[in-house]
């Protein structure tokens, strides 16, 4: 059996490209979005978010057969804010300046849809091994978004890719400048609207 | 007072929790499709996060502020890794509360507003006005009007981009464009118009 056959193989590659949590679903744009101004954030953040969500779909799929239903939103929510309560404060103590530059949005990560969506559509109804590569998939899905815009808006926004600066000063020299509007919010919302067009009319292609 | 203006007028236009923030987004951009939901939802939303700004920065103050338990004897307790728990669960519970004396009280804003309280427990920009009003130490009149403006500015958000898509239904998109991408385009195109108004200071 080939390895893009198996069943793990496709839990692991359909959020990751094929239902790409951002641009298909549609879910989690917000946190994303803020954090895109350097690869470095969004970097962390993805670390984070993966986390997150591989972690939560492994112990809610544990729990799945003694999790009563009419109360299981709660117990969800209850073991998502655990874990992000754990990654702050992990980045609190061993990358403070990082966690300072993502500010709220780390925190926020509880009310990210992607996760409570998998916690609820994915984990409850399937076993551990499957649900952590199915959060796995997630994360990387919404990870290559998300750097994918920061390397767009760090590259012509402040002439960098992580940090270190890839535009020549003979460029700057000439009269390059970098694209302020790339540092702001606008940029954010139009880059991802441009991607999600890309990506639909791939997938539009691919049908007919 | 006209720190309080000014708080206000931030948090409506150059601060917009929703264009600024990006917070709230799943809901702005499942619900703009129709205006009387959009607005709706933008009602409801200005109406919980004036409640559970003011309601969050109690319980912040009053129980997880570090020394904030020194009424109990414990000077050096400091629980504030908490908030993040204890917001949502006050957000939950808050929004259940407000629709059960909804349900009570008023058939009619009941049957305007009942339906998309429970959307709201999950709203982003909820728990981001919360975390916002501890990170920038705000007093308690402030986080009062800072909710209140937080929530004007999505409702203007929200209503001004379903206004937009009803337009758009209209218009020739080329292949793939449709729906998502194009909103998120017009939206940022709302937000780079928004920012014109931090230029104005008080």
């Amino acid at each position: 059996m080939k390895l893009t056959r198996t069943k793990a193989f496709k839990t692991f590659a359909d959020p990751a490209w094929y239902d790409n949590p951002i641009n298909m679903q549609m879910l989690g744009i917000c946190s994303a979005l803020a954090v895109t101004v350097q690869l470095k954030t969004a970097f962390v953040m993805t670390l984070a978010m993966t986390f997150v969500v591989s972690m939560s779909g492994l112990i809610i799929s544990l729990m799945r057969r003694i999790i009563p239903g009419n109360i299981r939103i709660i117990v969800e929510l209850a073991v998502i804010a655990s874990l992000v309560i754990l990654a702050d404060e992990f980045l609190k103590a061993y990358f403070y300046d990082i966690s300072k530059l993502l500010s709220v949005f780390v925190g926020l990560i509880i009310t990210n849809c992607i996760i409570l969506g998998r916690a609820e559509g994915f984990a409850l109804s399937n076993p551990p091994h499957l649900a952590l590569i199915d959060g796995l998939g997630n994360g990387v899905g919404y990870g290559s978004v998300l750097l994918s815009v920061a390397f767009i808006r760090e590259l012509f926004g402040s002439g960098s890719i992580f940090g270190f600066s890839v535009i020549p000063e003979s460029a700057y020299a000439a009269g390059y400048e970098d694209m302020g509007i790339m540092m702001l919010a606008p940029a954010a919302f139009i880059i991802i609207g441009l991607m999600a067009w890309v990506q639909k009319y791939l997938a539009n292609s691919r049908k007919s | 007072m006209v720190e309080l203006v000014s708080i206000f007028l931030n948090s409506v236009f150059a601060g917009n929790i929703l264009l600024a923030y990006f917070l709230g987004m799943c809901s702005f951009v499942a619900v703009s499709k129709n205006i009387d939901t959009a607005i709706g939802l933008g009602f409801a939303v200005v109406f919980v996060l004036t409640v559970t700004t003011p309601v969050n920065w109690l319980i912040f103050h009053g129980l997880l502020a570090p020394g904030a338990l020194a009424w109990a004897g414990l000077p050096e307790v400091d629980l504030s890794f908490l908030k993040l728990i204890v917001f949502i669960s006050v957000i939950a519970a808050m929004v259940q509360a407000i629709e059960m004396i909804i349900d009570r009280f008023s058939a009619a804003l009941y049957a305007g507003l009942g339906i998309f309280l429970p959307l709201i427990a999950v709203n982003c920009a909820i728990l981001g006005g919360s975390l916002f009003m501890v990170e920038r130490e705000m007093s308690f009149i402030e986080s009062v009007v800072y909710g209140f403006g937080s929530g004007v500015g999505w409702l203007l958000a929200i209503t001004a981009m379903a206004a937009a898509r009803i337009k758009l239904r209209y218009a020739d998109l080329p292949s793939g464009l449709e729906g998502f991408g194009i909103t998120m385009i017009v939206t940022g195109l709302m937000a780079m118009a928004f920012m014109l108004f931090s230029g104005i200071t008080m």
